[in-house]
């Protein structure tokens, strides 16, 4: 049995150990390892388009985490004092945003953006002072990268800092309000340290599903690039050791980002 | 025991209760948690709220902390209605039942967590200087940087008092606040919860199921069933005139003989058993009357039990008695304790004091005794 366990591993991990392996490799072939080096990385890093394209990703996956754990905190807040059937229709429909399938996902925003933009642009021409010379016309891009996965991770997060709100003494609020604060002040004193942790983890691990997210970015990315986008269309070209060293730094800042999140998941409350 | 504060019925000037509950009704749905309340709580007492659980008493608490509102009547401070005032403007603090103490804040920050609503904050300094002397007051001087996962049950419970306590409240409602802690550290804690209260003059209202621990902190005892309260008195009046069979059988032990009413007047009643012995008792002070006909039962205490030999005469003041066996013998140090099995009226305790031995010295289990006691010593009741 452990032996067909090992298979299974290895059938995983192969691949992406061959990857980290040759983002190493000395040489500029693929395929014949010659020699230890790092130079890769440093060749990956000076590329402008990498560069610009790590920059876009950075702001598209910061941004989404911020957004969807502020919308995650609310919804799971809001929900708490919800029951009943109500509330099983908004558990039913949170766990089938996070079941629906990323290339579903990227055709539905992709279409709604399209024709929000649609009716956005000439309502905006319309009423466009002349003064301001040519009205701007709103197209695809970074703030529709960022709508697509805030709306595709909000989900998660919800359920992450639900987990956490669920596991809070109640009767903390209570304490707090009975010690003067009022609602607000409870909020920030009480409630918000002590789901922080859920808060956390949900965006980190958010920012790892964004900034790794290549079929919904395709759909709905415009003209700009991020990285992953910039990877594939890179190796139309051929993969080169820089773009395995790209894929390397990848899975080292998801891993980092991952398990720091399973850690403040499993601390104790 | 001494009773501080027995004055209940002279006053009558509301801003001299600390809390009313005037009818009050609170409904969960279509639960009653209490139905038609009235309570006053004067100031500066210690009253407590005794009961099962799940009689209503936490929803009081609730009520009077302003978590919840009452679904109709009124819940008054000093006179005041506090019906719709938020639990942050209410002047009151509360010990909950598991403490909830911040786990993100050290000791210190717990403690200060309410003076540091006020606006505008107090000074630093002062704040130190508040915490030290409410520490030193739950004699753990020195704690303010313990971390809150450091400190054993008993700490945690002095930590939550000091940081209600550090407020000044007119009321600190406290609920079954000891029953987290062992027996030995819950006796502790109940004499120095007296003396606490004595020294600051704070209102204390405390919720127990434990009827030993009402009877020897409180000034005041409310007994509650089924959402509401069946008697409030000191606990020497809870004693000795329950109002009713419930009350009797909750606080402190008695007999209870039970039967038909066959004779009834504005003073005292008359019962008959099914063994066809006919007891007579007068009514408790503030006790329902009865009528011929119904259930009724009479209580007797066992201090008010005697016993003697069956060649001894019968004690003078004794208008009453019966014949029976003794089953069990128990000392109690300053009393001995008797089970007595009798045909007529079954299963009989009573408890002689020391200085009444002289009788009783050498009676034994198997003995047959004559047993009986003063008529006007036990209470007529419902048989509820
Ligand atoms: N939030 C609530 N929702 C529904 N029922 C409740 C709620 N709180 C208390 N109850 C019910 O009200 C009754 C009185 O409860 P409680 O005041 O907690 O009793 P106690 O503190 O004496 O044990 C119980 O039957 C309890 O189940
Ligand atoms: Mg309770």
């Amino acid at each position: 049995m452990r032996f067909y366990a090992l298979l299974v591993y290895l059938f995983l991990y192969i691949p992406i150990g061959i990857i980290v392996l040759f983002s190493f490799n000395a040489g500029r072939h693929a395929s014949e390892l010659q020699g230890f080096s790092i130079k890769w990385f440093g060749i990956a890093l000076s590329n402008p388009f990498v560069m610009e394209a790590l920059k876009t990703s950075l702001i598209v996956a910061g941004t989404t985490a911020l957004l969807s754990s502020i919308m995650g905190t609310m919804a799971a807040l809001g929900l708490q004092n919800v029951r009943g059937i109500v509330r099983m229709i908004f558990d039913s429909l949170i766990y089938i945003a996070i079941m629906i399938p990323g290339i579903v996902f990227g055709i539905a925003t992709l279409v709604a953006l399209a024709t929000a933009l649609d009716f956005i642009n000439p309502m905006l021409k319309n009423i466009w002072p002349i003064i301001l010379g040519e009205a701007p016309r709103l197209k695809l891009g970074l703030i529709s990268i960022i709508s697509a996965h805030t709306l595709w991770t909000t989900a998660l997060a919800t359920v992450i800092i639900r987990a956490r709100v669920q596991g809070m003494d109640r009767s903390l609020i209570e304490a707090s309000i009975d010690l003067y604060a009022t609602p607000w002040r409870t909020f920030y004193q009480v409630t918000l340290p002590q789901i922080f942790p859920g808060i956390l983890a949900a965006a980190l691990l958010n920012f790892t599903l964004s900034f790794d997210d290549f079929i919904i970015a395709f759909f709905v990315a415009g003209g700009r690039t991020t990285l992953p986008i910039y990877v594939f269309a890179s190796i139309r070209r051929g993969i080169t050791p820089e773009i395995n060293a790209i894929a390397t730094m990848m899975l080292i800042v998801s891993l980092t980002l991952l398990f720091t999140s399973q850690g403040l998941l499993r601390k104790r409350k | 025991m001494e009773p501080k504060n027995t004055d209940l019925s002279t006053t009558n000037n509301h801003g001299d209760f600390d809390i009313e509950f005037i009818n009050v009704t609170k409904h969960y749905g279509d639960v009653v948690a209490l139905n038609d309340t009235n309570l006053k709580i004067p100031r500066g007492s210690f009253h407590s709220l005794l009961g099962p659980s799940g009689c209503g008493k936490t929803t009081s608490l609730r009520l009077i902390a302003g978590f919840e509102q009452p679904t109709s009547g009124d819940v008054r401070h000093r006179g005041v209605s506090m019906v719709g005032i938020p639990a942050y403007k209410r002047p009151v603090n509360m010990v909950f039942q598991h403490y909830a103490p911040f786990p993100h804040l050290n000791v210190e920050e717990n403690i200060s967590y309410g003076p540091r609503q006020r606006s505008p904050k107090p000074p630093k300094q002062e704040l130190k200087k508040l915490v030290g002397e409410m520490l030193e007051l739950v004699r753990l001087p020195g704690f303010q940087n313990r971390r809150i996962w450091q400190l054993s049950g008993g700490q945690l419970q002095r930590i939550v008092l000091a940081r209600a306590l550090i407020n000044r409240p007119a009321v600190l409602l406290l609920d079954e606040p000891l029953a987290a802690l062992d027996r030995k550290l819950r006796r502790e804690m109940q004499m120095e919860l007296q003396s606490l209260q004595r020294e600051v003059g704070i209102t204390f209202v405390l919720v127990t199921h434990d009827q030993e621990e009402a009877l020897s902190m409180s000034d005041t005892i409310s007994i509650m069933r089924d959402g509401g309260i069946v008697q409030t008195g000191t606990p020497s009046e809870l004693y000795d005139t329950p109002v009713d069979r419930y009350v009797a059988d909750f606080v402190g032990e008695s007999n209870f003989f039970s039967g038909i009413v066959s004779a009834a007047d504005s003073a005292q009643a008359t019962i008959q058993t099914k063994t066809e012995i006919s007891l007579t008792a007068p009514y408790p002070e503030g006790g329902k009357h009865l009528t011929i006909g119904q259930r009724g039962a009479i209580a007797v205490r066992p201090e008010m039990v005697l016993i003697w030999p069956l060649t001894h005469e019968q004690p003078k003041d004794i208008d009453f008695s019966v014949k029976g066996r003794i089953t069990n013998r128990i000392y109690l140090g300053h009393q001995a304790e008797f089970r007595v099995v009798t045909d007529s009226l079954g299963e009989i305790l009573a408890r002689i004091p020391k200085t009444a031995e002289a009788v009783t010295r050498d009676l034994a289990p198997g003995d047959e005794i004559l047993l009986g006691w003063q008529w006007n010593f036990g209470l007529a009741m419902p048989d509820a």
